[in-house]
């Protein structure tokens, strides 16, 4: 166990994944992780040569409709669990800075 | 065993109820009746609509006493697992992210329900977004074995199979993306069938492993199963991987149920028996004696990769959750952190905040196997397997009409028990996951009971869009035997 996943790839992961974990956490799931992906390369006994992968099990394949309008959710309801709205917005916090020149 | 208006199966309820012999509202208040009793112990509910389920109740019975025609379900009390979609109440995934969560329409499979003039009582509790084998994920609240209220119903869908076994409603919905119906229903003691995947929409049910997830019933028996399949099956165009009817028709799965199947052959893998505890393997090998008794043959096959089967669960499940939980922003819906420094924060503290350890796990495992570097060696070798593990029961299905094997390796276990470590707790799915990779359908049924009393299950798997034959077959069994009417002491003793 260990080694597999380091303290500094948990906590790159928690960054691509948005999640500002405490300490704690990145303590914990170094040692879990770990020890999960190390269960988890049990698959690497199997040989996969020319093995196709399965996504799916169904043969999916693009499923078209005709291009009509028709009655959407409208602004109220999609607004109703906004977490802080405005007027006929979603409110979010700056995304660009002043000086960005946009 | 035990009699009266709550012990009644879904089946029997629903003709009763249609013959006038018993109003839909009495129904609905002898379950108020059990909730108001048992539910303080079980907490198998979220949430409960008591003056809407009253008003429908009120609504069928005035239809039949008016002579109009009902549907399906009418009058019939029923509960959802709260990760589908409802106009009604909250739709939470027993997460703090979605706890004040409104949902703008109706899961289609809760639609039909609805058309099929049902009467809804509650959404019932499971595993945060369903990720878990217990129901101890659950961010909001503890649902108990209704047989051992020190025990775990199972997971995920555990709120719905401690609902049917506690008789705190008739039937119920739940969802399995690697066991989540079939391993509840085993450790309570009721039927629980995963569907093939694409056989019923998942419009509305909250995504989890997109390829995997799919709905399901929970019922006291197998033909209560096959009815609530009749209403919830079928092509959705709003799900573009739900299967058309020419490909694969709805049938009837309730018309011929008790036709049982002719020259049955059984699939069993004694090697993968094997891990199971004594008295689950006992059980289950008693029961397919009952079945050769009947005239079933036996045949013994060999399914080499299944051993892989949780080690590509936990890369694949996690890694489209992972893109499933990102549309968890704090910007549209859910939880918002208070003053967020800058707009990252907005969704990585949210997030921090309001998922629970399991969920964040799973999202951490899924974004790692995901990301540059790892993807070939996590995420692209676990499809491969995957295609060695669907070829493993194609090969099976090729001379056998079904397989049978445990539900899960253990009967209920402690509250507790296996918190403290996640993998313990994955490699308990050993017999479930297969069947959510390989896309086929499985059921869940009572046989037995080990030393403490508590359920055991036996689990059917049958080729996919077979779930005809397979509750053909489940049927088969519970005709002869009466676990599945066993009640659980907590009910009679309260």
């Amino acid at each position: 166990m260990g080694g597999r996943i380091s303290r500094k790839d948990v906590e790159k992961v928690a960054k691509l994944g948005r999640l500002q974990l405490s300490d704690a956490e990145i303590e914990e799931f170094t040692g879990q992780l770990g020890s999960i992906l190390e269960y988890v390369e049990k698959m690497n006994e199997l040989d996969t040569e020319g093995v196709e992968p399965l996504a799916h099990c169904l043969p999916i394949s693009n499923i078209l409709r005709e291009d009509e309008a028709k009655e959407s959710l409208g602004t109220e309801k999609t607004l109703a669990n906004a977490p802080q709205r405005e007027g006929e917005y979603f409110k979010v916090p700056k995304i660009l800075d002043d000086s960005s020149g946009v | 065993m035990e009699d009266g208006l709550i012990n009644l199966g879904l089946v029997e309820l629903r003709d009763k109820i249609a013959s006038g012999e018993v109003k839909s509202i009495e129904a609905v208040e002898a379950v108020f009746g059990a909730i108001d009793k048992y539910e303080p112990t079980v907490g198998a509910y979220i949430s409960t609509f008591k003056e809407q389920a009253i008003g429908k109740a009120k609504e069928v019975d005035q239809k039949i006493a008016s002579g109009q025609k009902i549907g399906a379900l009418g009058g019939v009390p029923v509960a959802i697992k709260d990760n589908m979609c409802t106009t009604f109440g909250a739709t939470t995934c027993a997460s703090k992210i979605l706890e004040k969560f409104h949902a703008p329409y109706n899961s289609t499979a809760v639609q039909k329900l609805l058309d099929a003039d049902a009467v809804i009582i509650g959404k019932t509790n499971l595993d945060e977004f369903a990720m878990g084998s217990s129901t101890e994920n659950s961010g909001l609240k503890q649902t108990v074995n209704p047989w051992d209220v020190q025990r775990v119903p199972g997971g995920s869908s555990g709120g719905s199979a401690a609902a049917i076994a506690a008789r705190l409603c008739y039937g119920a919905l739940g969802s399995d993306t690697g066991g989540s119906i079939r391993q509840p229903c085993s450790f309570c003691g009721v039927v629980g069938l995963k569907p093939t995947y694409g056989r019923v929409s998942r419009y509305g049910l909250v995504a989890y492993g997109s390829s995997l997830d799919q709905i399901g019933p929970i019922t006291k028996n197998v033909a209560d199963a096959a009815l609530l399949m009749n209403v919830i099956s079928g092509h959705d165009a709003a799900d573009s991987t739900s299967v058309s009817e020419d490909k694969a028709p709805v049938v009837d799965y309730l018309g011929e149920i008790d036709e049982g199947v002719e020259g049955l052959k059984i699939a069993v893998a004694p090697q993968l028996n094997a891990g199971a505890d004594e008295s689950v393997r006992k059980s289950v090998e008693e029961a397919i004696e009952t079945y050769k008794k009947n005239g079933a043959k036996v045949i013994e096959v060999e399914m080499p990769h299944l051993d892989y089967a949780i080690a590509v669960y936990y890369v694949i499940a996690t890694a489209e959750a992972s893109s499933n939980l990102a549309r968890y922003d704090g910007v549209h819906y859910g939880h918002r952190t208070v003053e967020p420094k800058d707009y990252v924060e907005v969704y990585s503290k949210s997030r921090e905040e309001a998922f629970g350890q399991e969920v964040k796990r799973r999202i951490m495992l899924g974004t790692y196997a995901l990301s540059s570097g790892y993807y070939d060696a996590y995420y692209l070798k676990a499809l491969k397997v995957r295609n060695l593990i669907r070829q493993d029961f194609a090969k099976v299905f090729e001379k056998c009409d079904c397989i049978m094997m445990p539900v899960s390796p253990t009967t209920a276990f402690k509250i507790g028990e296996k918190t403290a470590d996640p993998l313990q707790m994955y490699l308990a799915d050993i017999y479930t996951i297969a069947v959510n990779l390989a896309g086929i359908p499985g059921v869940s049924i009572p046989c037995g009971f080990d030393n403490d009393k508590l359920p055991i299950g036996l689990q059917i798997l049958a080729p996919a869009f077979e779930e005809q034959k397979l509750v053909r077959i489940a049927r088969m069994y519970e005709s002869q035997t009466d676990h599945h009417k066993q009640v659980p002491p907590l009910t009679t003793n309260l």
